[in-house]
């Protein structure tokens, strides 16, 4: 009985990844092949990049802001005080600008993605859709990665600069240092392969967020409980692998970048 | 279209076993049967919304059960269908639902606007053009689906228990929409249903131009292309006219009609 239970779970596991890979692929591979809906791709974007930018800008001031007090405090036990605005910008840029640009945009984002498209499905209009020969992936899902894609990558940089900003507040007016170290420590420490590994990590971020979204929104079963179900599902996913890929990108580009380190 | 052999089972016993029926040009068939017996599914796999386990769907004689999806939609242009509930987008206004089609091929504003105009005329409904879904009555938002599954003048009809859930009165109005719809363009269907009534009355009254309205057909004549299919238990027990269904001897629909 047990031994059934768990082939039935390794099973419906393979399985869900083997319907994710194929929805995943052919969604993204819709934008090469006509029609293309670049109107829905402009009203996701809208809905994604300006809609997440309030969350986005105030997370990233405080994340800046917190780093430069936790890292002042230790640094100057060694008297290092002074490299605050090299770690903040490091800090930012390299990891926490897009995890945590990742996280907050799927928190608001996969989640909503999740429960439109669940409620399209109990609703039967996803049904409809296809019944009028509109194909709801193309119409549907592959506008909302694309500009998950793009929107992530510019919100990153937004959030970037705000937690640089949090950081330079926090250290001219709570830790009464000089702001011009610190941004020249910030500026001057920063090399090109700091800055691809901050803006490689939110395309994937992006992709993976809209697609888990997506794809639990179009395999919501059982009503308006479903719909609940499958908005906690994204979000957990989507955040979970947003933190694990970010391993597995941080480890591939460090290689990469070896000898510029 | 027609079905040959088709089963079909989601987890579970089947939902359809060895159902073979066909529609004929210019023909509307009833499909009757209780709640929960596998009418909708039926339904959904006659445009390859659902696919079968076994068994062959020809629609506008193409086999449809293993085709891809991609050759689908362009088959099911030439279909509409009506949705139990109506199945309206709800972020969008009911001419933005009316038009959906003629939105993704691009239609010139004003033809789209015209076109609405007429297919809302249709079914009675000319005063919401600019309302959204969420303000219209049950029997409003079926008569807009119906008037969204009619636009493009479709070749094949399909209904989904289009008056499940309505008052008599409303449901009354869009039979009178169904027979309008099958006297005036003659376009073949197949309607699900579980209310008698409206399958007897279609098949007893017709659309009379002159008055604009449903009229009986005088008594003792029926509608000689509308006929009558019955599930149960997944399987097709009954397929014929109004008065073999009257006068069938099968326990399940004497039952039924009883």
């Amino acid at each position: 009985m047990a031994l059934e239970t768990i082939d039935k779970t390794a099973k419906s596991i393979v399985l869900t990844v083997q319907d994710y890979s194929l929805f995943a692929w052919r969604a993204l591979m819709n934008l090469f092949h006509p029609p293309i809906y670049w109107p829905d791709f402009l009203i996701q974007s809208d809905i994604i990049g300006f809609g997440s930018l309030s969350i986005v800008v105030l997370s990233g001031l405080s994340t800046g802001g917190v780093l430069a007090l936790q890292s002042a405090a230790t640094l100057s036990a060694f008297g290092a005080a002074a490299v605050t605005g090299q770690f903040v910008s490091l800090t930012m840029i390299r990891e926490l600008g897009p995890v945590l640009t990742g996280v907050m945009v799927s928190g608001r984002n996969a989640s909503s993605m999740a429960s439109e498209l669940g409620s399209m499905v109990v609703t039967e209009q996803i049904d409809a859709m296809r019944a009028l020969g509109v194909d709801p992936l193309r119409k549907l899902v592959t506008p909302r990665i694309y500009a998950s894609i793009a929107m992530l990558f510019f919100l990153t940089i937004v959030a970037d600069a705000c937690g640089i900003l949090g950081g330079g507040a926090v250290t001219v007016f709570m830790n009464n240092q000089n702001g011009t170290q610190y941004f020249a420590m910030a500026w001057e420490h920063l090399r090109f392969p700091d800055i691809v590994q901050g803006l490689v990590k939110p395309l994937f971020f992006g992709y993976i967020l809209s697609s888990i979204g997506c794809f639990y929104g179009m395999r919501t079963t059982g009503g308006t409980q479903g719909v609940g179900r499958s908005t906690i599902q994204a979000v957990v996913t989507a955040s979970v692998l947003i933190i694990f890929v970010d391993f597995l990108i941080t480890q591939v580009l460090l290689s990469l970048f070896a000898g510029w380190m | 279209m027609a079905f040959r052999n088709v089963s079909l089972a989601f987890a579970g016993p089947p939902v359809l076993q060895d159902v073979s029926f066909s529609v004929a040009p210019g023909e509307t068939r009833i499909l009757l049967g209780p709640a929960g017996v596998g009418k909708s599914v039926l339904l959904k796999l006659t445009n390859g919304l659902l696919r079968p386990d076994q068994g062959c769907i020809r629609l506008f004689g193409e086999e449809i059960s293993h085709m891809p999806e991609q050759k689908l939609f362009a088959l099911r242009l030439r279909t509409g269908m009506v949705f139990q509930e109506g199945a309206l987008f709800d972020s969008l206004t009911v001419r933005d639902n009316v038009a959906y089609q003629l939105i993704q091929e691009q239609v010139a504003d004003e033809e789209i606007d015209s076109r609405v105009r007429e297919a809302l005329h249709f079914v009675g409904l000319d005063e919401t053009f600019r309302f959204f879904p969420s303000s219209l009555s049950g029997g409003m938002r079926r008569r807009v689906a119906i008037a969204r599954a009619l636009i493009r003048q479709p070749e094949f009809l399909l209904y989904d228990s289009p008056t499940g859930g309505l008052d008599p009165v409303t449901s009354t109005t869009i039979i009178e929409l169904i027979v309008k719809q099958r006297d005036v363009y003659h376009s073949p269907s197949l309607l699900v249903t579980h209310r008698l009534q409206d399958a007897f009355t279609m098949c007893t009254h017709h659309f009379d131009a002159a008055t604009g309205g449903m009229v009986p057909l005088p008594k003792g004549q029926t509608d000689p292309n509308t006929t009558f299919l019955m599930l149960s238990e997944g399987r097709l027990i009954f397929d014929g006219s109004l008065h073999e269904l009257v006068h069938s001897q099968i326990p399940f629909v004497r039952e039924f009609l009883q």
